[in-house]
C-alpha cells in the first residue's frame, strides 16, 4: 500500500503545481491581454502600451518560460518520488 | 540572375531535399509509419512539431491579417501559442506514457468501447480534412504566384512531393523533412523582416525594433495609431472587436490547438514521458520564434503600405505596386478622378483594395532586397504548406489503417497487410485532399478556422477527463463528444455557412454575442458539462480501466509505443 500512498502523494504535487502554472498562463494571457487591456494600456513599455505589448508579445514569452518551468519542476518531482527512469 | 531562375532553383532544391530524406528515412514498419519508431529526440521533434503546426496561413496570412485588425489579431498570436501550455502541462506526457499511436486508441481504450473509438475516428477525420484541404490549396497558390503556373499544376506537384514521403516515410519521413522544412521556413521568415526593422527603426531584431521609434524620433505603434485615426480605421492598438468576443476566441484556438490529433500524435514519437515534456517546450520556443515576429511585420508593413500609397499619385508608385497590382492582390480605381490613391476606411470613398497575403509576400520587394529573397519566401511558405498537409495525411491514414481496419474490421491483419494498408490509405487522402485543393467547395476557407473549435468541442474533454477524472465512463465521453461537436457543426453552418437561413444570419444573432469562431469554447463547455452529469448517473469504469489511469499518472515504467 505504501506504493499507491507514494503515488496519491505524487499526483498530489502534480496537480498543485499545475495550478500555480495554468494560473499564471491565464493571467498573462486572459487577464494581461484582454480582460485588463485597457487598464494596462495607461503605462508604457518604451514604445508598446503594456496591455497591447502582453497581448502580442508577452504572453508568448511566458508561455515558452512555464513550459521549461514546468519540465525542470516535474524533473525535480520525479525524482523526489522515484519515478525517473 | 532573374526571380523566377531563382525561384525554380530554390525550390528545387528544397523539394529534392525532402525526397532524399524520404529515401533515407524509409518506413519499415508499422511502428516506424506511425510513431516514426518511437525514437524521435526532444529536440528533433520540436521542430517537426513547429512545422507541422506553422501552415501555409502562418506562413503568408497572419501576419496580414493583424495588419489590418491590430490589437484584434492578438487572438491569434495567444490562442495558437497559448494551446502549447495546456498540450504541455495538461495532455502530452499523460498520453505518451499510455504509449500507443493515436488519439483515438487512447478514447477507445480509456473509454473501453469501440463506439467511443469510432466517434474519435469520425471526429479526427472531420477535423483533419477540414484543415488539409485549405493546405493543398495554399500549395497551389504559392505556386502560381511565384512560378507562374496554374494552381491546379500547383497542386498536381504539391501532391505528388506529399505522396512521395508521406506514403513512402510515414512519420518517419515526415518527421524529418519536417525538420528540414523547419528551418527553411523561419530562415525565409526572418531574413526580409530583419531588414525590413533595420530600415525602419535601426534595431536588427524585429521584436524590438516594433516598439522602437523611427528616425523621427515618434514610436512606430503611436505613428500608426496616429495614421489609423486620420484615415478613419479604429486605432491600431485597441481594436474593435467586443472583449468577451476576443476572450472566447483566444480560448476556443488554444483549446483547439491542445485537441488537434495531428499536433498530438507528434508526442507520441519521443522515447519518455520526460521528453513529451520537454519537446512540447522546444516546439513552443521554436513556433514562438515566428508568431513574435509576425506582428512585428505586421507594424513594419502597414506603415510602409500606408506612407507609400495615402495622397500619393498613382503614377509615382514603385514598381513592386505593378508587379502585384497585376497578380490581382492590390488594386486601385480612382473614384474621384484626381489622381492620387485614397486609401481609408470608408468603403465609398476608399480607392485603394490591398489582399491581406500581400504583406508577407511582397515584404522582400518593398525592402528592396535581392532576388534571392524573394525566392527563398515562395520555398518557405511551400515548406509551410506542405510540412502541414503531411502531417495531417498521416492522421488521416493511421486512422483508417490503425484505428478503423485493425483495430475494427480485421483485428488479425498482418503487420505487412497493415503497412500496406496504412500506405493506400495515404494515397488515397492524398488524392481527396488534391480534389479539394483544386475544386474548392465554397466551405473550406470558412471552416479552416474552424477545425480548432471541432477539435476544442470534441477531443480536449473527453482527453483531458480521461486523464484527471478517474470516474470518467464511456457514456459521459462519447456524449459529451457527440453532443459538443454536433452543437459546433450546427453553429457553424448556421453562422458561417447560413444553412438554415435563406442568408448567413446577421452578427446581431449570433448566440450571446459570440462569433462561430469563438463558438468552440461554448461547445466545449457544454461538453463537459454532459460528460460530468451524464456520468454521474450510469456506471463506474471497470477496475481495470480505473488502474490504466492510475499507471498513466505516473511518469517511470513507459513502454515503447508498442505494436499489438
Amino acid at each position: 500500500m505504501e506504493n499507491s500512498q507514494n503515488q496519491k502523494q505524487y499526483w498530489k504535487e502534480n496537480i498543485r503545481l499545475l495550478f500555480i502554472l495554468l494560473s499564471i498562463w491565464f493571467l498573462v494571457s486572459f487577464g494581461a491581454g484582454i480582460l485588463w487591456v485597457e487598464e494596462l494600456n495607461a503605462i508604457r513599455l518604451g514604445g508598446f502600451k503594456l496591455g497591447f505589448w502582453f497581448a502580442q508579445q508577452g504572453s508568448i514569452y511566458v508561455f515558452v518560460i512555464l513550459i521549461f518551468i514546468y519540465v525542470k519542476l516535474m524533473n525535480k518531482l520525479d525524482k523526489k518520488y522515484g519515478y525517473d527512469d | 540572375m532573374d526571380v523566377r531562375i531563382w525561384t525554380y532553383l530554390l525550390v528545387g532544391i528544397t523539394f529534392a531535399l525532402y525526397i532524399g530524406i524520404a529515401i533515407w528515412s524509409r518506413a519499415g514498419s508499422t511502428k516506424d509509419f506511425y510513431v516514426a519508431g518511437g525514437g524521435v529526440s526532444p529536440l528533433a521533434n520540436g521542430m517537426a512539431t513547429a512545422a507541422d503546426w506553422m501552415s501555409a496561413a502562418s506562413f503568408i496570412s497572419m501576419a496580414g491579417v493583424i495588419s489590418f485588425s491590430g490589437y484584434d489579431g492578438s487572438v491569434y498570436l495567444m490562442g495558437w501559442t497559448g494551446g502549447y501550455v495546456l498540450l504541455a502541462l495538461l495532455l502530452a506526457p499523460y498520453l505518451r506514457k499510455f504509449g500507443k499511436f493515436t488519439v483515438p486508441d487512447f478514447i477507445g481504450d480509456r473509454y473501453y468501447s469501440n463506439t467511443a473509438r469510432t466517434v474519435a475516428i469520425l471526429c479526427a477525420l472531420i477535423v483533419s480534412f477540414t484543415y488539409v484541404a485549405g493546405q493543398m490549396r495554399g500549395v497551389g497558390i504559392v505556386f502560381s504566384r511565384f512560378l507562374e503556373v496554374e494552381i491546379e499544376t500547383g497542386v498536381v506537384i504539391g501532391m505528388i512531393v506529399v505522396l512521395f514521403y508521406a506514403v513512402l516515410g510515414g512519420m518517419k519521413g515526415i518527421t524529418y523533412t519536417q525538420v528540414a522544412q523547419y528551418c527553411i521556413l523561419i530562415f525565409a521568415f526572418m531574413v526580409p523582416v530583419i531588414f525590413l526593422s533595420i530600415q525602419a527603426t535601426g534595431s536588427p531584431i524585429p521584436q524590438i525594433g516594433m516598439g522602437s521609434s523611427g528616425s523621427d524620433g515618434v514610436y512606430l505603434l503611436d505613428k500608426l495609431d496616429g495614421l489609423s485615426r486620420e484615415l478613419g480605421f479604429s486605432e491600431y492598438t485597441s481594436g474593435s472587436k467586443s472583449t468577451l468576443d476576443v476572450f472566447f476566441i483566444t480560448a476556443a484556438l488554444m483549446v483547439g490547438t491542445a485537441g488537434l490529433p495531428h499536433v498530438i500524435v507528434r508526442f507520441f514519437t519521443v522515447p519518455k514521458v520526460k521528453d513529451a515534456r520537454k519537446s512540447a517546450g522546444y516546439a513552443l520556443l521554436f513556433i514562438a520564434i515566428l508568431y513574435t515576429t509576425a506582428p512585428a511585420i505586421s507594424v513594419f508593413s502597414r506603415i510602409n503600405l500606408i506612407e507609400t500609397v495615402s495622397e500619393k499619385p498613382y503614377k509615382s508608385m514603385p514598381e513592386w505596386f505593378s508587379n502585384w497590382e497585376k497578380t490581382g492582390l492590390l488594386s486601385f480605381d480612382d473614384k474621384n478622378k484626381d489622381g492620387k490613391i485614397q486609401y481609408l476606411a470608408d468603403v465609398k470613398k476608399n480607392e485603394l483594395n490591398v489582399d491581406k497575403d500581400i504583406m508577407v509576400l511582397a515584404n522582400p520587394e518593398i525592402a528592396s532586397l535581392p532576388n534571392w529573397v524573394i525566392a527563398l519566401v515562395a520555398a518557405g511558405g511551400l515548406a509551410a504548406a506542405l510540412s502541414t498537409a503531411a502531417g495531417l495525411l498521416l492522421v488521416i491514414s493511421t486512422s483508417v489503417a490503425h484505428d478503423f481496419v485493425k483495430k475494427q474490421l480485421k483485428p488479425n491483419i498482418s503487420e505487412k497487410g497493415e503497412l500496406l494498408t496504412a500506405r493506400i490509405s495515404a494515397i488515397f487522402a492524398v488524392v481527396v485532399a488534391g480534389y479539394f485543393g483544386i475544386n474548392p467547395p465554397g466551405f473550406v476557407a470558412a471552416t479552416v478556422a474552424l477545425a480548432f473549435g471541432l477539435a476544442a468541442a470534441s477531443f480536449f474533454p473527453a482527453i483531458f477527463l480521461g486523464i484527471f477524472y478517474k470516474k470518467m465512463n464511456k457514456q459521459g465521453a462519447i456524449s459529451g463528444m457527440v453532443i459538443g461537436i454536433l452543437l459546433m457543426l450546427f453553429y457553424m453552418m448556421k453562422f458561417k455557412l447560413g444553412t438554415f437561413d435563406e442568408q448567413i444570419p446577421d452578427q446581431s444573432e449570433w448566440w450571446f454575442g459570440i462569433s462561430p469562431e469563438g463558438f468552440g469554447t461554448v461547445a466545449m463547455i457544454v461538453n463537459f458539462i454532459v460528460s460530468i452529469v451524464i456520468c454521474r448517473f450510469t456506471q463506474e469504469p471497470p477496475k481495470e480501466v480505473q488502474n490504466l489511469v492510475e499507471n498513466i499518472r505516473v511518469p517511470s515504467g513507459v513502454k515503447e509505443a508498442h505494436v499489438h
